[in-house]
């Protein structure tokens, strides 16, 4: 019986069950924190017409933008999609769907969609085209729009550590979206640096907790650095 | 002269307060960071999910899994925190940040700002600028005056899609430093050696001149 143990074996076992036309969510910022091996994974299966819900899309030949070479990618939710020259020539061209999504909406989307919230009032995005036709809703005096929490078919989590029950910690600012993608998915998959024993990681410095987690695997990770900036003298 | 653009963070660093939060755009907001008077302490937001920017890093210390808002490799201070960008937003919207600084294409006389999209032209999204624009109180706007046609940005009405409504009330640009108030720009300072004519003219807005317009003074 494998009871909490998360764990699975290779890549293939990990994103079992992913379809064409299914929806993804992906943790990361930019090329910080992202899940690059499940991706890669998602590539390879040659999966098509999904939705991607995550910050960026990558750049060109790397993290989701692998994803764009063979258009598996129909339709993304992101606040920034810069950086990505083959990304930016589908969208003009019209063969990939894109809903722009304030950052801070996004990341509540994901978490109000873990935390069974199935909408939000923000002021963010109030009087904008972002607003254009949303219900809106006037709270002490300042109007609000109702934005719709997000649930994935999958969510795919790059976290630092965690122990065989799944539960996770992330390294420096690579945590950004994954907390949130992790607990909005209707399969949770995280792969990590390294994988403990329990009781090893402090319970009370668990970022996310196993019982979100459906599957875990260790990797190794390339780590790109999209903006390399050094401090000079 | 118009301001350079290290003149235009020095003049917005004007306005830190000791014990402020401070969230810093893309571009000049960025230089203000170099701009904070000594033994004064401001804590800098990334809204990536740091609470304490520090410097950029040396060559040993570039780290991969440590950068800002903006991408780039960064430290982080002592005191600093980290957390998940949902925390981070939550701080963002929650009003909780003392001061923004960010840019912008358009700015008009009801502080409506478009900083994100050009029709047709120019599609990047709007990252964290609507949260922010939308939750902070104290907002400064640091961008060019007019554009090198001499088009005017300060307007009447903005004419590109927003990136939040009536939410900016200070503005500063490479000539003037100015207030949006009862729909319409009051100009509080100018830069050293640019005119009110000048002003008046690169400003479609409304504009209202008090009876003295300081020149800013820089060191």
């Amino acid at each position: 019986m494998a009871g909490f143990d998360k764990r699975v074996y290779s890549y293939e076992e990990a994103m079992d069950g992913i379809e064409s036309g299914m929806t993804v969510l992906a943790g990361g910022f930019g090329l910080c924190g992202i899940p690059e091996n499940l991706i890669a994974e998602i590539k390879r299966r040659g999966v098509n017409d999904l939705t991607v819900v995550s910050n960026n899309c990558g750049v060109d030949g790397f993290g989701l933008g692998v994803l764009l070479e063979d258009r598996q990618i129909s339709k993304i939710l992101a606040s920034y999609v810069g950086e990505n020259a083959l990304f930016e020539r589908q969208m003009l061209d019209g063969e990939i769907e894109v809903q722009l999504t304030p950052q801070g909406t996004l990341a509540e989307k994901m978490r109000a969609g873990g935390a069974g919230i199935p909408a939000f009032y923000t002021a963010t995005g109030y009087g904008t085209p972002i607003g254009e036709g949303k219900e809106v809703r006037e709270f002490n005096g300042r109007h609000y729009i109702l934005e719709e929490a997000i649930v994935g078919d999958f969510a795919i989590v790059k976290g630092w550590k965690a122990d065989r029950y799944g539960n996770v910690v992330y390294r420096k600012t690579a945590q950004n979206f994954n907390p949130m993608v992790a607990t909005a998915g209707k399969i949770t998959v995280v792969e990590v640096e390294e994988i403990v024993e329990p009781g090893e990681l402090d319970p009370a410095e668990i970022h996310t907790p196993g019982i979100y987690v459906d599957r875990l695997i260790q990797g190794t990770f390339e780590k790109r650095i999209e903006k390399r900036t050094v401090h000079q003298g | 002269m118009a301001l350079t653009r290290e003149q235009m963070a020095q003049r917005v660093a004007r306005e830190l307060e000791d014990g402020f939060y401070v969230n810093l755009g893309i571009g000049i907001p960025t230089l203000v960071a170099n701009y904070i008077p000594d033994g004064m302490d401001v804590m800098l937001q990334s809204e990536n999910g740091l609470l304490g920017m520090g410097r950029y890093p040396t060559e040993e210390e570039v780290d991969p899994d440590m950068i800002n808002a903006g991408k780039q490799t960064v430290t982080a201070r002592p005191g600093s925190a980290i957390f998940s960008s949902a925390e981070s937003f939550a701080m963002i919207r929650g009003g909780h940040v003392d001061l923004t600084v960010l840019g912008a294409f358009e700015v008009d006389q009801n502080g409506n700002i478009a900083s994100w999209m050009i029709p047709g032209k120019l599609i990047k999204g709007m990252g964290g600028a609507m949260d922010l624009v939308a939750g902070a109180e104290n907002i400064i706007c640091t961008m060019t005056h007019a554009s090198k046609d001499g088009t005017s940005k300060l307007l009447e009405s903005c004419s590109l899609p927003l990136t939040g409504a009536g939410c900016i009330n200070r503005v500063l640009t490479d000539l003037a430093y100015l207030e949006i108030e009862n729909g319409a720009f009051i100009l509080k300072e100018r830069a050293p050696g640019v005119s009110v004519e000048e002003i008046k003219e690169k400003t479609a807005g409304k504009l209202i001149v008090p009876d003295d317009v300081p020149e800013m003074v820089f060191d």
